[in-house]
C-alpha cells in the first residue's frame, strides 16, 4: 500500500513566542488538517519525535498523548521516541504503520521551544556549575568538555578538511545560500543576505565552525500528515508520495567512534537509493539538514549528489546549490535562516515545493522529485518524495 | 560576588567502567580486551563483538596514538569554563578503529595537528583519572 503526505502545517516560528508548546502543536495540526481536508475523527494515528522529554522540556515539550487529549483524537496507533533514524524516524514509523494497516491517517509532529529555552547553560542538555555525573555514551565525551554538538561536529568537519582539502570558504556557501533563500521566505527568522566576509569575520565557536555555521534555536511546531494512498484519494490537497526511505545504521552507533568523517547519513542514503528506480540526478530539489553547515556537506555526499570528499568542491561558489542551480538546496533557507524546526521543516518545504506553492522562493520548472535528509553523527534518516 | 569555577562533568562510576576511569591511578590506561581473540573493546560491552566471547578483561594499552581529529573550542559553555581548549579524538596504536575523545594538553593549541603522535597523561578529578594526551 502506497503512503502519501496528505497535509502539512506549521505554527508561527519565532525566537521567543508566548504560546505554549502544546498551543503551537495544535495550531500546526489544525492547519495540516485543513490543508488535507481531513477532520479530527479521520485521524487514527500520531507519531512524534522524540515525545515529551522531561529532562529537556525546551527540546521537546509535547507528548503524543498531550496532542491526543487536546484535540480529542481516537487513536488506533501512536508512537514517539528518541531512538530511530533521526527526526524523520517519526515519519518512517508512521509510514511503516500505515503500510502494516495499523492506521490510515497519521499526524506526525515535531515541536520545539528552544528559542525560549534561555541561556545555553540553563538548558539541561548542557552542564551547570552544579557537579553532575553522566553515564551512557556521553560519559566518553562530556568529561573532556566536548559539551556542545558544535564540538562534536567540528571534529568531523576538521577531519574532512584534512582529508579532502575542504575549506571554510566552501563550507560558507551553505550558510550564504540559506540566507539568500531565507530572504524570500516570509517566515524565516533571518531575512538578510550575508557575504563571505560576514561569514569569515564572525565569531569562531569551535574550529572550524563559526557562528554562521550553526542554526538558530526557535519556538515552532511542524506537522506532516501521512495517509494511505487509498484513503487520501478524495482529499483536497495534492498528494506527495513517499517513494523511498532510508533508515539504516551500519557503522558505530556513537558520536566519537565512527570512521570520521563518515556518518549514519551514508547508510541512510545507500538504503534510500537501493529501493527506488530514481537516481540522484533526477532530484529537482534537495532539503538537507543544516543544523550545522558541515552536516549539509555530509548529506550531499551521503545522498550521492557528489562523490565522497567532493562536497566542498560541489558547493564552491554557490551556483550549483542556488535556486536556479543544478541542485536547488533548502529554498526556504534551511534551519540556518528559517529556524531550527528540527528536521520537520525540510519535509514541510519539500511538500511545498513539490506542490509548486513556494511563492517567491519556488524553484523554477516542474518540480517532481525531492530528497530529504535529516540528522547527524550516529543518527540519520532520509526520504525520497515524489509528485506523480 | 565570586566568579564560579567551572567543573567538568564526570562519569558515573560503576562495575562496567571503573577500570577505565581509575586505571590512571597506577599510571596506565586500561581498556577492555577479549581474552579469546585479542580484540580491544571500547566503549566496554558485555561480550566481544568480533568472536562473541564473554571472556573479557581490562588490560593496559601502550598509551600511544595519533590525533585523528581535533577542534579548538573558543566559546565558554558555562560560567567559569576557561577557553580556548583542545578537544581531540586520539586513535590508539593498538588496533584500527580504537579511539578516545580527550583533551590535548602540554602544548600551545595552535601547534596541534592531525596525525601528531601523542601519549597519555592523567589528570585526577575526585575519584576519576581523566586520560588526556600530550605530544609523545
Amino acid at each position: 500500500m502506497d503512503v502519501v503526505i496528505s497535509g502539512i502545517g506549521q505554527s508561527a516560528v519565532g525566537r521567543r513566542l508566548e504560546r505554549s508548546g502544546l498551543g503551537l502543536t495544535v495550531d500546526a495540526t489544525l492547519e495540516a488538517l485543513a490543508d488535507a481536508g481531513l477532520e479530527v475523527p479521520d485521524i487514527d494515528g500520531i507519531a512524534t519525535y522524540p515525545g515529551f522529554r522531561p529532562d529537556m522540556p525546551a527540546f521537546s515539550p509535547v507528548s503524543s498523548l498531550d496532542l491526543k487529549e487536546a484535540l480529542g483524537f481516537r487513536l488506533d496507533w501512536y508512537s514517539g521516541g528518541l531512538e530511530g533514524p533521526a527526526q524523520l524516524g517519526a515519519l518512517i514509523n508512521a509510514y511503516a504503520a500505515i503500510k502494516a494497516g495499523l492506521a490510515r491517517h497519521v499526524v506526525c509532529f515535531r515541536t520545539v521551544k528552544e528559542g525560549t529555552g534561555g541561556a545555553a547553560w540553563k538548558q539541561s542538555s548542557l552542564p551547570s556549575t552544579e557537579r553532575t555525573r553522566v553515564s551512557g555514551e556521553f560519559q566518553w565525551i562530556l568529561p573532556f568538555n566536548a559539551i556542545s554538538a558544535t564540538n562534536w561536529l567540528s571534529l568531523y568537519a576538521q577531519r574532512h578538511f584534512h582529508l579532502y582539502g575542504t575549506t571554510r570558504e566552501q563550507m560558507a556557501q551553505i550558510s550564504l545560500n540559506a540566507r539568500r533563500n531565507g530572504a524570500l521566505n516570509p517566515k524565516a527568522l533571518y531575512r538578510e543576505a550575508i557575504t563571505l566576509d560576514d561569514y569569515l569575520s564572525s565569531r569562531m565557536i569551535s574550529t572550524p565552525l563559526c557562528l554562521f555555521d550553526c542554526d538558530t534555536p526557535s519556538d515552532a511546531s511542524t506537522v506532516i500528515i501521512l495517509s494511505s494512498a487509498d484513503a487520501a484519494r478524495d482529499l483536497k490537497s495534492t498528494p506527495v508520495h513517499i517513494d523511498s526511505v532510508g533508515s539504516a545504521i551500519h557503522g558505530k552507533a556513537s558520536w566519537d567512534q565512527a570512521d570520521m568523517p563518515s556518518m549514519a547519513a551514508f547508510d541512510a542514503g545507500r538504503m534510500l537509493w537501493s529501493r527506488t528506480d530514481w537516481k540522484p540526478a533526477d532530484v529537482d530539489v534537495a532539503l538537507l539538514y543544516d543544523g550545522f553547515t558541515f552536516l549539509t556537506l555530509t548529506w550531499l555526499e551521503a545522498m550521492g549528489f557528489c562523490g565522497v570528499g567532493e562536497s566542498g568542491a560541489f558547493v564552491d561558489g554557490g551556483a550549483r546549490i542556488a535556486r536556479d542551480g543544478v541542485l536547488p538546496l533548502n529554498p526556504h533557507g534551511g534551519q540556518l535562516a528559517a529556524g531550527r524546526t528540527h528536521g520537520f521543516g525540510f519535509v514541510h518545504e519539500a511538500v511545498t515545493q513539490l506542490r509548486g506553492l513556494g511563492g517567491d522562493r519556488q524553484v523554477a520548472g516542474d518540480v517532481k522529485l525531492a530528497a530529504v535528509g535529516a540528522g547527524g553523527g550516529p543518527i540519520g534518516g532520509a526520504l525520497l518524495l515524489a509528485r506523480r | 560576588m565570586t566568579t564560579p569555577t567551572y567543573q567538568r562533568t564526570l562519569p558515573l562510576l560503576d562495575d562496567s567502567n571503573r577500570f577505565f576511569w581509575t586505571s590512571g591511578a597506577e599510571g596506565e590506561l586500561r581498556l577492555m580486551r577479549c581474552q579469546e581473540c585479542g580484540h580491544w573493546l571500547h566503549p566496554p560491552g558485555p561480550l566481544c563483538p568480533v568472536c562473541r566471547s564473554e571472556r573479557l578483561a581490562a588490560e593496559a594499552v601502550s598509551g600511544l596514538g595519533s590525533i585523528e581529529t581535533y577542534t579548538l573550542n573558543m566559546r565558554s559553555w558555562g560560567p567559569g569554563l576557561e577557553v580556548p581548549y583542545v578537544v581531540a579524538i586520539v586513535h590508539l596504536d593498538e588496533q584500527p578503529g580504537l579511539r578516545l575523545t580527550t583533551n590535548i594538553v602540554g602544548i600551545p593549541a595552535s601547534d596541534v595537528r592531525i596525525g601528531m603522535r601523542v601519549r597519555v597523561t592523567f589528570e585526577r578529578d575526585e575519584d576519576v583519572w581523566l586520560p588526556l594526551f600530550t605530544p609523545a
